[in-house]
C-alpha cells in the first residue's frame, strides 16, 4: 500500500483520515444536541436555527469557506481569541476539520432528527411512570432507540468530510501535510504535466472509502434495528 | 387510600371530579369521552390538571393551590398503559427491572421471583417485546409496574387492546393482584364485564363528572347508574359453589337460592362473582311454574325507573343481593310493578357468560 501510494498521496490520505474522524467526532454532541432541539423542542427561532444548519447544503461551498476565513482569520476578533487560548483554525488542519464539519452537519442532524422524531414519547412517559428523570429516559430509552440515526448520521459526515473540497481550499488553502486532502490533492495533481496516474490513485481510495463507510453504516444500521425490533435476544 | 379532586377543561371535556379509591380495585367506569384516562394521567403526572389535588396515603402529589407538582418519575406509581409500552430494545427481564432500579431500596430483589411465577413469565425472560404476543407483553407490563414497588398501580383499560381469550387470559392475574398486591388500583374500563369480576369499588363517569362511587355491588345494582347505556346495565352477585353436577352444570348458592351455570371451574365452596345482565332477566309476580329456566330468584321491587325509550329498569332485592332487570314499560304497567311488591326474577342459565364469572 505506501508502495502504491507515493509519500504525498499518502500524507494526503492520513490527512483526509484525521480531519473526517475529527470534523465527525466533534460536531456529534452538538449534532445531536441540535437534532434533538429541532425534534422536540419549541422555541422562538427554531426556523432560523433550522435555516442556519441546512445553509451549508445550498449555499457554494466556497461561500460557505470564505464566510469561515472572514470570522477566523487571525485578524477578525473572534479569530483572534481562539488564537489567544491557542487555537489556530486559518490554514492549519483543524480548520480544515472545521470546514469539514460545517459542511457535514446538515447531514448529520437531517438523519438523527429523523430517527429521533421516530422515537415514541409514550415509550419515554412509560420510563417516566417507572422512575427515571428525564436524563434517564434520555439516556436509557431515547438514545438507545436513536443509536441507529446516531450511527447513520455520524458514518454520512464521515463520508462527506472526506470529499469536502470547496469550503475547506478557500478556507485553509491547500498546504501539503497541512491542509491538503486527497480532494485538494487529486486536484493540484491535475493541474501539474503527469500528474494523472497520482490522481487515480487518488481517486480510487476516495471511491473505496465512501463506498466503505455507506456499507458499514448500512451494515450497523441493520445489526441495531434486528436488536431492537424483536426476536430473540 | 387514593384521594383525587381534579378540575380540567380541554376540548370538549370539561372534568370536574372528587372520589376517594380505598384498598381494592377501584374502576373508573364510563363511556369514551367521560374523562376516565384524563383522570389516570393526571394522577401518573402525564398532564397537568388546571386545578386538583392528589394525594396517595397522605403523600402529596399534586397540590396546585399548594403549588405541589411532583414529576413523573418521582411520583412512585406503576402505571400498566392500554398498548403496554414495553420498551423494544430490552429483554423482558430488563423491561422488569427498569421500574425496581428506580425504586432502589423500596424494591426487594425477593420480589422478583415472586411476580415473575405470579404472572408465568418466567420462560420468556430472555425474549425481547417484539417476539411476544400481545397477552404475554400485557402479562410483562404488568409485572413491569409491579415490581416498581409502587404506592398505586394505575391501569387504562389494559384489556382493550385484546381479543376475547387474551381477555380471559390476563383477567385472573388482575384478580391476584388485587387480592395480594396491597397496594390500590386505579383501574379504567368501559366495559361492564371487566366491572363486574374486577371492581371492589366502582367510580362511575359520565361527561367528565362522577354519578356515582361506591362498592361495586351497590353502584352496579342501581338502575340510575347507567354509564355505558342501559344495554349493558346488569347486576353483580356474590356466590359459592354448591355442587358440580354430572350433566355439565355447576350449582352455586346464592343467599340460599340454587343458581345453575355452565361448568364453573373450582372447587366446592369457592366464592365466585357473577353478573346478570338486566337484558337477561324476566320478571314475574307470581312464581313461575313449568318453565324451562332452572334459575328463579324471589325478592321485592326496591326501584323502578322508566327509561326515555320503550324500556324500564327494575331493581329487585333478592337474599342474592341486588338484581337488575329490563322490560317494557308496557309489561311494567301490564303487571302493575311498583316498589315494594313482592316478584321473581328469571334468570336463563346460559345468560351467565363465562368471561362474567370470577373469584
Amino acid at each position: 500500500m505506501t508502495d502504491w501510494l507515493g509519500p504525498e498521496e499518502w500524507r494526503a490520505v492520513a490527512l483526509s483520515l484525521k480531519v473526517a474522524f475529527w470534523a465527525m467526532t466533534a460536531s456529534l454532541p452538538v449534532g445531536l444536541f441540535t437534532a434533538y432541539a429541532l425534534a422536540r423542542w419549541q422555541f422562538p427561532g427554531k426556523q432560523v436555527l433550522n435555516g442556519l444548519v441546512h445553509l451549508p447544503l445550498v449555499l457554494p461551498p466556497v461561500v460557505t469557506g470564505y464566510v469561515l476565513l472572514l470570522g477566523l482569520n487571525p485578524n477578525a476578533p473572534l479569530g483572534r481569541a481562539l488564537a489567544e487560548i491557542g487555537i489556530v483554525l486559518a490554514f492549519n488542519w483543524t480548520g480544515a476539520a472545521l470546514a469539514a464539519a460545517v459542511m457535514a452537519f446538515p447531514l448529520m442532524v437531517r438523519a438523527m432528527r429523523l430517527a429521533i422524531e421516530a422515537v415514541d414519547p409514550k415509550l419515554e412517559q412509560a420510563a417516566a411512570t417507572l422512575g427515571a428523570g428525564p436524563l434517564w429516559v434520555f439516556a436509557t430509552v431515547t438514545l438507545p432507540m436513536v443509536l441507529p440515526g446516531i450511527v447513520a448520521g455520524a458514518i454520512l459526515a464521515f463520508a462527506k468530510a472526506m470529499g469536502e473540497f470547496g469550503a475547506t481550499i478557500t478556507f485553509v488553502s491547500n498546504i501539503p501535510g497541512q491542509t491538503r486532502t486527497i480532494p485538494s490533492a487529486i486536484y493540484a495533481f491535475l493541474q501539474v504535466p503527469g500528474g494523472e496516474s497520482a490522481a487515480m490513485k487518488l481517486v480510487i481510495v476516495s471511491v473505496v472509502v465512501a463506498m466503505g463507510a455507506l456499507l458499514l453504516s448500512e451494515w450497523i444500521g441493520r445489526r441495531i434495528a434486528a436488536r431492537i425490533g424483536g426476536g430473540h435476544a | 387510600m387514593l384521594e383525587v379532586a381534579l378540575r380540567h377543561r380541554f376540548d370538549a371535556l370539561d372534568l370536574d371530579v372528587t372520589f376517594q379509591a380505598p384498598q381494592g380495585l377501584t374502576v373508573l367506569f364510563g363511556r369514551s369521552g367521560s374523562g376516565k384516562t384524563t383522570i389516570v394521567n393526571a394522577v401518573a403526572g402525564l398532564l397537568r390538571p388546571d386545578a386538583g389535588r392528589i394525594v396517595v396515603d397522605g403523600r402529596v402529589l399534586l397540590d396546585r393551590a399548594q403549588g405541589v407538582d411532583l414529576p413523573p418519575h418521582r411520583r412512585e406509581l406503576g402505571y400498566i398503559f392500554q398498548e403496554g409500552r414495553l420498551f423494544p430494545h430490552l429483554t423482558v427481564r430488563r423491561n422488569l427491572k427498569f421500574g425496581a432500579w428506580f425504586a432502589g431500596r423500596r424494591a426487594r430483589q425477593a420480589e422478583f421471583d415472586r411476580v415473575v411465577d405470579m404472572l408465568g413469565i418466567g420462560q420468556l425472560l430472555n425474549r425481547r417485546p417484539g417476539a411476544l404476543s400481545g397477552g404475554e407483553k400485557q402479562r410483562v407490563a404488568i409485572g413491569r409496574a409491579l415490581l416498581s414497588a409502587p404506592r398505586l398501580i394505575l391501569a387504562d383499560e389494559p384489556l382493550a387492546a385484546l381479543d376475547a381469550p387474551r381477555k380471559a387470559e390476563i383477567m385472573p392475574y388482575f384478580e391476584r393482584l388485587r387480592d395480594e398486591a396491597g397496594v390500590p388500583i386505579l383501574y379504567v374500563s368501559h366495559s361492564a364485564s371487566e366491572v363486574a369480576r374486577l371492581a371492589t369499588t366502582v367510580i362511575a363517569l359520565d361527561q367528565g363528572r362522577v354519578i356515582r362511587q361506591g362498592p361495586a355491588a351497590e353502584v352496579l345494582g342501581d338502575p340510575t347508574v347507567l354509564p355505558t347505556g342501559a344495554r349493558d346495565a346488569g347486576a353483580v352477585l356474590t356466590a359459592r359453589i354448591a355442587a358440580q353436577h354430572s350433566d355439565g352444570l355447576t350449582e352455586l348458592d346464592a343467599g340460599g337460592n340454587a343458581l345453575f351455570l355452565p361448568r364453573i371451574g373450582g372447587q366446592i365452596g369457592d366464592s365466585v362473582r357473577v353478573r346478570i345482565a338486566a337484558h337477561d332477566v324476566i320478571l314475574s309476580r307470581a312464581r313461575p311454574d313449568g318453565l324451562s329456566s332452572l334459575n328463579i330468584l324471589p325478592g321485592r321491587i326496591a326501584e323502578l325507573r322508566a327509561g326515555d325509550g320503550p324500556g324500564a329498569m327494575v331493581a329487585l332485592d333478592t337474599s342474592a343481593g341486588r338484581v337488575l332487570a329490563r322490560i317494557t314499560r308496557r309489561s311494567a304497567d301490564a303487571l302493575g310493578l311498583e316498589p315494594g311488591q313482592t316478584c321473581h326474577a328469571v334468570v336463563k342459565s346460559v345468560a351467565v357468560a363465562p368471561g362474567d364469572i370470577g373469584a
